[in-house]
């Protein structure tokens, strides 16, 4: 965990003072709303189409137990009972009274939460691996610079008045769980030769209408000049960012125009003028950062205890243990992914009863420490073994146990046409549907590591583009109608699906979808061949006349 | 279902109303004959034709008090006279969520 100092404290109880006021100014009409939109963004409030939408930051995907508790408190008193994870290690309440919020942002404050970077066109949450610190072979842990950044872009007017909304990601590990392909900046870290730290700097990466894979534009940058790096791209992307068309204002669409070899070039000549200032960070500075960390003091215990050879008797434990459960970088302990896709249920949400049972079981066994992943799971990061039996007795009376974890119906859903006034068709239905059809945990085994991600409209917060199976919702005439992508995926090796072709009216997606399983599951060459496998070497035109043939 | 925020020119097919949020909860309201919101689609104000949507709009916006991003929406009126929303994202609007709320009341 971090812990924040002073400053934060402050800062984030000013902003609290800041916005009661201005709500209370909007509220007796001295703001118009013209005024008070950019305000209110400012610290997460949206409107939507039933109600007002807050949505709340969990830096880099880190919770404590008593911040989860807090964000219970919140869904419960201001909310209807429940929150809904995103795909940027947040959290939206859907249905908050302005003339509330300020309540709700100050009993936040006091466990150091806050809703900055959460909306605008500035410097969104700094998002990381969701095994950060604990991951097997990782090379360090990549939160120590996800908060250094974060420090260094909070509230920064150079970056709080950008052309478009900005988002970062970092990962540490060989197999990308941050998906920093498909963000405006994404950070690999790594080491040189010399052993030292320093990033694969990749940009231009997004979705929405237009979508792209981000480029490396630098193989190594050193840890202590990232700052000045990433400034020297913020700094061209705000000299040449076109202010004059929203669509075309994120920066994959100016490395897009520029080509990366030109955008590069621009990059290094303004980093030459800034890399020697006071933007190169001191090793004191990182060390300050890391000592905020705290870690588990680890105990040294077997890899294979009693309770959990005892447990391999119970089929329904060994299920959610193969599928939920992966190795720690400590032996005797286990990183435990909490599947918020239980069957027929909408896609990352939690009640307020799951989040204090669950900030319970993390001070019971993963030493008050909960994290939050891009795929709208939880995870317990720090479970000892031996209580991984007792971990799942308790999980499963909560119905956060479905072992379902990158299966076919661990499905990514953006909120769609239920909540949101940008969407043009439901999401969340079409996600609990599929949840149905493939809802027998042997069927779901057998096809493997599959994933589905829907949209309800082009921007892309559902990341169909980078679904295995993407789902992305338009409307046609009145009507809902899903387009079918497949070979999209959002790892290591990121790349954007392919249309199957015309698009499929609500009632038929599902049906489409078993037809794309069925195809996969005749045409893989053996059990181990993935989805993506079979899709790579045959690419799309078999599942197109699966699914065509008869419609 | 284009979303009404892109909205732009105004141009009624059939019988409309002017819809919003209520500015202190957010709440979906329509405007009333009486210079007014109401949270009950019944109450509103019904307009046929472009100049009268045009006129409703701007007194709509004139209250930014009362509410926020008013935009005119379809309605449908049946023989019985009841007015009901015109498509689907305003029958979500009207009566909620299509999936049923993850708490059990």
């Amino acid at each position: 965990m971090y812990a924040y100092d002073e400053i934060d404290r402050t800062l984030v109880n000013e902003r609290v003072s800041e916005f009661r006021d201005q709500v209370k100014r909007r509220l007796s009409g001295e703001l118009t709303e013209d005024e008070f939109k950019m305000l209110r963004l400012q610290n997460g409030v949206y409107l939507q189409l039933h109600a007002y939408m807050f949505r709340v930051a969990i830096p880099y995907g880190t919770l404590a137990s008593n911040q989860l508790r807090q964000l219970a408190h919140v869904a419960r008193k201001y909310d209807r009972g429940y929150g809904h994870f995103t795909t940027r290690q947040n959290i939206q309440f859907n249905w908050i009274k302005l003339a509330e919020l300020p309540d709700a942002l100050a009993d936040l404050a006091e466990v150091g939460i806050h809703a900055m970077q959460t909306s605008g066109n500035n410097m969104r949450n700094v998002t990381s691996d969701q095994w950060a610190g604990v991951a097997p072979g990782e090379i360090e842990d990549p939160r120590i610079w996800s908060e250094l950044i974060r420090q260094h872009t909070t509230l920064h007017p150079e970056f709080s008045f950008l052309p478009r909304k900005f988002k970062i990601a970092i990962t540490a590990s060989d197999h990308d769980r941050a998906a920093i392909k498909i963000h405006d900046i994404g950070l690999r870290l790594i080491k040189n030769e010399k052993g030292e730290t320093g990033f694969e700097v990749l940009v231009g990466g997004g979705l929405g209408r237009t979508p792209f894979i981000a480029k490396t534009i630098k193989h190594f940058v050193h840890g202590r000049d990232i700052l000045s790096y990433i400034e020297a791209i913020l700094r061209v992307y705000n000299q040449y960012g076109r202010r004059d068309n929203i669509y075309k204002a994120r920066i994959k669409i100016l490395v897009h125009e520029l080509g990366i070899e030109k955008f590069s070039r621009e990059v290094e000549d303004e980093w030459q003028h800034i890399r020697n200032s006071s933007l190169q960070i001191d090793d004191e500075v990182i060390e300050d950062i890391r000592s905020r960390f705290t870690y588990p003091a680890y105990e040294k215990l077997p890899h294979m205890p009693d309770e959990l050879r005892q447990a391999a008797a119970d089929p329904g434990f060994e299920a959610w243990r193969k599928n939920s459960v992966a190795p720690h970088k400590n032996q005797g302990y286990s990183i435990v992914t909490i599947s918020l896709k239980p069957i027929g249920a909408p896609p990352g949400d939690a009640t307020a009863e799951q989040m204090d049972a669950l900030a319970d079981l993390a001070d019971k066994y993963s030493f008050g420490e909960i994290r939050v992943g891009h795929e709208q799971n939880l995870a317990l990061p720090h479970v000892a073994k031996r209580d991984l039996p007792a971990l799942w007795k308790a999980l499963d009376k909560l119905g956060l146990a479905t072992p379902n974890v990158n299966l076919i119906t661990d499905i990514i859903a953006c909120p769609g046409l239920d909540y949101c006034s940008l969407a043009n068709a439901r999401s969340i239905p079409i996600a609990q549907e599929l949840t149905r059809r493939f809802s027998n945990h042997e069927l779901a085994n057998l096809i493997g590591r599959l994933h589905i991600n829907i949209s309800g409209c082009i921007n892309a917060c559902g990341h169909h583009h980078v679904g295995h199976i993407g789902i992305l919702g338009v409307e046609k005439n009145g009507e809902e109608v899903y387009q079918i992508t497949i070979g999209g995926r959002a790892d290591e090796n990121a790349a954007l699906g392919n249309l199957i072709g015309p698009g499929v009216k609500f009632d038929e997606v599902a049906d489409v979808v078993e037809d794309i399983v069925e195809a996969y599951l005749a045409l893989r060459e053996r059990p181990e061949e993935l989805f993506m496998d079979t899709v790579k070497r045959l690419g799309v035109e078999p599942f197109k006349e699966r699914v065509y043939a008869t419609r | 279902m284009t979303s009404p925020l892109e909205q732009k020119k105004i141009k009624i097919a059939g019988p409309s109303v002017v819809t919003a949020n209520r500015t202190w909860d957010g709440i979906v309201v329509y405007r009333t004959a009486a210079n007014g919101w109401s949270a009950d689609l019944s109450d509103a104000a019904i307009v046929r034709n472009s100049d009268e949507a045009k006129a409703l709009l701007a007194e709509s916006v004139a209250d930014d008090v009362g509410a926020i991003g008013p935009y005119i929406a379809p309605v449908q009126i049946g023989a019985d006279g009841k007015v009901q929303p015109g498509n689907l994202r305003e029958q979500i609007r009207r009566t909620g969520v299509t999936i049923g709320s993850p708490v059990q009341v």
